[in-house]
């Protein structure tokens, strides 16, 4: 099953190394990583999205700890989250195209960024059905670049209404 | 005052208690090197190859419970010290490991000897380091030593650029150390423990499970108290040998592949695995789906990936061994009444029949060739009241040693057991010898193993390090020989190593004394002589070349599934051979 897992690490030089490292060591596998400082700047945010059955997350999480540069692990699957991930894409848009492109933006609320007689670029945030969705119907368009920048996750804040917390015993 | 980083590398070792380092130098090193040189308190052992650095420096570590020491040059002076990094990671051993780098403004050049020593060593070491300035030295080798010696002790590596060395900086030694990523836990949690201690109290048929992480906790004699007070009998690893007296009544030796049978059944039978600072290798553990399938199992470990990893835990406690016995203990003493005695009755019975059923054994007749299990039994009568130091290289002879030297106390088994690294015996006795100048230091050893690590008796001659070495010459890679007869029909490819080098011969080339055991009946006399001799020796012992090491679980087989002797057909093939035959060398030379 899909996990994420968010990793607050030590922001030095070889740290990444470390953890990609412990990933490929250990047969674990790796869907997506994103790294960026967070607000504090001697830390940084690790998010790695992962695979695997409850004993191989477990391993995961531990040998992840284990880690001397690691600060904290999260398994956000524990808790309920949000994440999001950005696209970046490069259509081709001869000139009935360039219409039908700018209506799909428009119903993904994405944005072209950047554009020339022939091309578009569009970028577009949401969770990885959203991705796809748009990346299906722009490929009969012809996609001449795709960048994606991995999913981005963070808890959600515990709201305490009774419904959550009726959800929360039905789980337990 | 300021120092050089050559002068606060020393004032650092000095303050962690460092007496003696294993190194070998070369240019970027010069300068630590030159003022080792120059001063009298850290004594500088020359070895011969890294490697030997390397394994002498685990010796020092298993044999004190201190962090071991090497320090080598940049590029090929790492390389080679990466089989000991990688031995001292499996087997948990508290190395500090010191390599020179090329001065900071030629690092990812491809300069002369550079080579990245932190990305090489990554995947073999606890933690490793750059250090790029000279300021950072002394905190970093501060840390180093903590992180080397605390939680799950491990091997670091301490990258000093030449330049650093050679720059100078205000000199202190920071007294602690805080890692915010890095918090070992040592005290169990308590609820737990509780949990344990009713399960030990109602358990029929327990069974305790230790190794190396009572070694390194110093727990022996919790472990003891607790192993009494309850009546459970004990399991070893081969990494836990010498953590319960080896003659205690309560002991069932050592367990896993080349375990004794009584080890192996009362583990498979068992309805509470206790295991302590064991890791539940596959060496142990043989099929895991079928693994002790009666058992609830209490885990107790300072690391937690050990819990969970191999097998399924119903007690897990992360904690220190010895601060978790002494709690358990604690809580059993006010419990512990006469019942658990009756209520374990049967299973003692069960025990003590397994016993006598298949106890270790071998055949030695008279005028026979030497057996090596009567090697090591009589090297173990001949030296146990000295309170030998045992090393062992890697293959038959170590399970031999394993099974029949009944070490009394910790810390003076030296075995590489996770890596499996041949010629590891020599250099690590070596280390310990020179912890421990006046203590008697043996190292069994095999044909194949010390031939890759023999340089090193230039070092113990020259440096005094007394080793005696006794040699299991079976003139094979004994144990590949064992697989293949048991498993590739009998034919030997590469394992037969013929009967070179002569090492008698070979010693007295180093101006050590060489000694050979020509015929059973001499056996005792050769050994005595050897350990009456003040310089290093080697006793090479000519040994029946087909005898083969049981009981024996083949690999992925089931604990209770030990193969005791050799299969009918085997016994006829080498009946009475003593020397390889022409055919086999035939089934040598054409495989
Ligand atoms: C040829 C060959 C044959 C072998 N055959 C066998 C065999 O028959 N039987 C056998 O047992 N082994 C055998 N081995 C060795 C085997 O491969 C493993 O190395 C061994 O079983 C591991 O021992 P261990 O479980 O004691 O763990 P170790 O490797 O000693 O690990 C120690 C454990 O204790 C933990 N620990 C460390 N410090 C502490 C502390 N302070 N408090 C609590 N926990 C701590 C660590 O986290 C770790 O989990 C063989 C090896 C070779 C080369
Ligand atoms: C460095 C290294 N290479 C290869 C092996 C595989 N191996 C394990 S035991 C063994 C044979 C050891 O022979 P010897 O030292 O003569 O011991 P014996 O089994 O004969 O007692 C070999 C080759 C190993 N463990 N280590
Ligand atoms: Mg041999």
């Amino acid at each position: 099953m899909e996990h994420i897992i968010s990793v607050t690490v030590e922001n030095k030089f070889g740290v990444l190394s470390r953890v990609a490292g412990l990933f490929s060591g250990r047969g674990f596998n790796i869907e997506s990583l994103s790294v960026a400082p967070t607000l504090d700047p001697s830390m940084s945010q690790m998010t790695i999205v992962t695979s695997g059955d409850e004993r191989i997350i477990e391993q995961i999480v531990k040998q992840l700890n284990k880690l001397i540069d690691v600060i904290k692990v999260v398994d956000l699957n524990e808790t309920e989250f949000v994440s999001r991930e950005t696209a970046i894409i490069k259509v081709h848009t001869k000139d009935q195209d360039r219409a039908e492109a700018l209506r799909i933006v428009d119903i993904f609320r994405a944005n072209v960024i950047d554009s020339t007689p022939t091309t578009y670029t569009i970028e577009v945030s949401g969770d990885p059905k959203k991705i796809e969705a748009i990346i299906n119907l722009l490929q009969p368009l012809g996609i001449k670049d795709l960048v994606r920048t991995g999913r981005v996750a963070v808890a959600r804040e515990p709201v305490r209404s009774a419904a959550v917390q009726a959800k929360k015993v039905v789980r337990e | 005052m300021k120092l050089t980083g050559a002068e606060i590398f020393i004032e650092c070792l000095k303050r962690e208690g460092v007496k003696t380092v294993f190194a070998l130098p070369g240019g970027v090193v010069l300068k630590i090197f030159d003022t080792l040189h120059q001063q009298k308190d850290v004594e500088v052992i020359l070895t011969r190859h890294e490697q030997g650095a390397g394994h002498m420096a685990e010796g020092y570590a298993k044999a004190t419970g201190k962090a071991g020491v090497c320090l080598v040059t940049s590029g090929p002076g790492m390389t080679n010290v990466i089989t000991a990094l990688a031995d001292a990671y499996m087997d948990s051993v508290p190395l500090v490991c010191f390599s020179g780098q090329v001065p900071t403004n030629l690092i990812g050049n491809d300069a002369f000897q550079e080579a990245d020593n932190v990305g090489l060593s990554r995947p073999c070491t606890k933690y490793n380091f750059l250090v790029k300035d000279v300021n950072d030295l002394a905190g970093t080798i501060k840390e180093a030593f903590y992180i080397a010696t605390t939680g799950r002790p491990g091997p670091v590596l301490v990258d000093i650029p030449k330049d650093v060395s050679m720059a100078k900086a205000e000199f202190t030694y920071p007294n602690a150390v805080s890692i915010r990523g890095y918090n070992p836990t040592y005290d169990g949690n308590k609820w737990q423990i509780k949990q344990a201690a009713e399960a030990i109290m109602k358990a029929k048929k327990p069974i305790l499970y230790v190794g190396g992480g009572v070694v390194f906790s110093g727990a022996s004699q919790e472990l003891l108290e607790l192993a009494e007070m309850t009546q459970i009998p004990v399991d070893m690893t081969l990494m836990g040998l010498g953590v319960f007296p080896g003659e205690h009544p309560l002991s069932m030796g050592m367990l896993g592949m080349h375990g004794t049978y009584q080890a192996n059944m009362a583990m498979h039978y068992s309805d509470l695995v206790i295991a302590i600072g064991a890791r539940f290798d596959d060496r142990v553990t043989g099929k895991v789906s079928e693994f002790c399938p009666h058992a609830k199992v209490i885990h107790v470990d300072i690391d937690p990936t050990s819990i969970r990893k191999n097998i399924h835990v119903d007690i897990p406690i992360v904690g220190d061994c010895k601060t978790v016995l002494r709690e358990l203990n604690q809580i059993l003493r006010a419990t512990v009444n006469g019942e658990q005695k009756d209520l374990r009755k049967p299973w003692w019975d069960q025990i003590r029949e397994w016993q006598q059923a298949h106890p270790l054994t071998y055949q030695q007749e008279k005028d026979g060739p030497i057996k090596p299990q009567q090697v090591v039994k009589r090297l173990y009568e001949l030296t146990k009241d000295r309170d030998p130091i045992v090393a062992t290289d890697v293959g038959q002879h170590q399970m031999w040693a394993a099974q029949y030297f009944k070490l009394a106390k910790p810390n003076r088994w030296l075995t590489s057991g996770g890596l499996g690294t041949m010629g590891f015996g020599f250099p690590a006795a070596m280390g310990a010898q020179a912890a421990f100048r006046d203590r008697l230091v043996l190292c069994i050893a095999g044909d194949g193993s010390v031939q890759m690590n023999m340089q090193e008796m230039a070092t113990a001659v020259v440096s005094k390090l007394p080793v005696k070495i006794i040699i299991l010459n079976n003139g094979f890679h004994g144990m590949v020989r064992q697989w293949q007869d048991l498993f590739y029909e009998g034919r030997y490819a590469s394992s037969y190593l013929d009967t070179t080098p002569d090492f008698v011969k070979l010693a007295e080339a180093y101006g050590a004394v060489g000694l050979r055991v020509k015929k059973v009946g001499d056996l005792d006399a050769v050994l005595k002589e050897a350990l009456a001799t003040d310089k290093p020796v080697i006793v090479d012992v000519p040994t029946y070349p087909y005898e083969n090491c049981y009981p024996m679980i083949p690999a992925g087989g089931c604990n209770h599934e030990m193969i005791l002797e050799d299969p009918p057909e085997l016994k006829k093939k080498q009946s009475g051979s003593t020397k390889v035959t022409p055919e086999d060398k035939d089934t040598v030379l054409t495989a």
